[in-house]
């Protein structure tokens, strides 16, 4: 307890470019756009193939084989190759590490719909975009949104790595911290961290009550 | 770095003893997490699934503990468990196995239909009896595939380990990135790839074998619609 104090209650932690505020908001960057990289790959390819039933195998063993991955190794080749210029060598790892949840679980959502509920929307007329915009999608939503959620939060624990290879973020805190032997510095890192995933996921959980519909959760009982 | 090839072969003639040892260590961390974490999550999985009051604050816990970043952890348990040891390493592995298995043993449990449950009991099985010759046997499927996901992730998150000197192969990304040097990183991922791949591959067996009634099925099934 008395190195949070020391680290959160030193004004010094708090400002310039080392600062948390700056910290904070590189490895929201980081975080965010891997996340919203990852979405734009996955949730599209999980829908198509959830909905045609094309090429859901080879989808799924090799987002199997993805997580498997490990980003450390991925992170330190991909910098050593590239150089750190830019922050695509963080993006690539962490998008990696993304997609397989997002689309294993987005595809299990539109798979796993009732097909009774599938064939109910042909049969009134609905043609195969709308039955998976206005029945497969919002039925589907809340494993979609677990398979972000799951993402957001492995993404957010694991750019703390970026902090390895000589960039920002929270985890620069822990990896120096750790590297000079100034605990309360690492300890710090690693609670801001877990702050910040605890917040994502709570985050998620109202997300998910705003945007899945009563009828589908469950929430609405039906007469 | 243009000269430098991405793989030297001669680097892992010369040193593949200590790959070797590399890869037992991360044998070592990465399962026994797993095997602690199911022996755990198999008692409150099954508590769970009795008493719905018990499991959704047992799942609310686990998620926040799966939140947890597992640097993060390690860091905080270096003071109690110590730097660069296995424990370390080991212990936020159980936690984050525990968080998957929980909730596939209840849902495993869960999905066994209630007329199996029923016939079980008017063939006269008593409860322990119907738990361990019907209910945990249906409930196998689902089981294993949460063990699937808690090993493969568990063998690749061991390497992060190495950021406080205990990682298994994981110590090859931090060797080859201080020498600057490819050819130790590019063994370690693929190590760890073919790992998990071994781990998952025998736990695909494992299922086979334990519900050899599944496979049937599906030939069943695939020749029906052969014939349609």
């Amino acid at each position: 307890m008395n190195w949070l104090i020391e680290f959160f209650g030193d004004p010094a932690s708090w400002s310039g470019p080392d600062g948390i505020p700056v910290r904070f908001a590189e490895h929201l960057e980081f975080a965010g756009l891997s996340l919203l990289l990852a979405m734009l790959v996955a949730v599209p390819l999980g829908l198509w193939i959830g909905h045609t039933g094309r090429g859901a195998l080879l989808v799924v063993l090799s987002a199997n084989a993805a997580r498997a991955l490990p980003t450390l190794g991925l992170l330190v080749l991909i910098v050593l190759l590239m150089g750190v210029g830019t922050i695509a060598p963080v993006l690539i790892p962490l998008v990696a590490l993304a997609v397989p949840p997002i689309l294993v679980n987005t595809y299990e959502g539109v798979r796993g719909v009732d097909p009774d509920l599938r064939d109910a929307a042909y049969g009134m007329g609905l043609r195969g975009g709308q039955v998976l915009g206005r029945v497969l999608v919002p039925v589907a939503l809340p494993l979609i949104l677990l398979g972000l959620r799951t993402a957001a939060i492995q993404v957010v624990a694991t750019a703390t790595v970026a902090a390895y290879v000589g960039l920002g973020g929270l985890g620069r805190y822990i990896i120096d911290g750790l590297a000079t032997q100034r605990y309360p510095l690492a300890v710090g890192g690693a609670v801001l961290v877990a702050l910040l995933a605890l917040t994502v996921q709570g985050l998620f959980g109202l997300l998910q009550r705003v945007l899945v519909s009563p009828g589908v959760s469950g929430r609405q009982k039906i007469r | 770095m243009a000269e430098e090839p991405l793989v030297r072969w001669d680097w892992i003639g010369r040193n593949w003893p200590e790959i070797l040892e590399l890869v037992a260590d991360n044998v070592v961390m990465a399962l026994v997490p797993v095997v602690v974490g199911l022996l755990v999550a198999l008692p409150l999985g099954l508590a769970g699934a009795r008493w719905r009051w018990f499991y959704q604050p047992a799942v609310g816990v686990m998620n926040v503990v799966y939140s947890l970043p597992s640097l993060a952890v390690f860091i905080v348990l270096i003071p109690i468990t110590g730097l660069a040891t296995r424990t370390t390493v080991m212990v936020p592995l159980v936690f984050y196995a525990m968080a998957v298995l929980i909730p596939a043993v209840v849902d495993g449990l869960a999905s066994v239909p209630d007329h199996v449950r029923q016939s079980a009991v008017a063939m006269g099985f008593t409860p322990l009896r119907r738990l361990l010759a019907v209910e945990l046997p249906i409930a196998v499927p689902v089981v294993l595939a949460g063990l699937r996901v808690a090993t493969v992730s568990s063998v690749s998150l061991v390497s992060v380990g190495a950021l406080v000197g205990r990682g298994g192969l994981g110590y090859l990304f931090i060797d080859g990135w201080q020498r600057q040097f490819p050819t130790p990183i590019v063994v370690g991922i693929v190590l760890v790839v073919l790992l998990a791949g071994a781990a998952d591959l025998l736990l695909v067996l494992a299922q086979r074998w334990l519900t050899p009634w599944a496979s049937a099925r599906t030939a069943a099934r695939s020749g029906r619609r052969g014939a349609a």
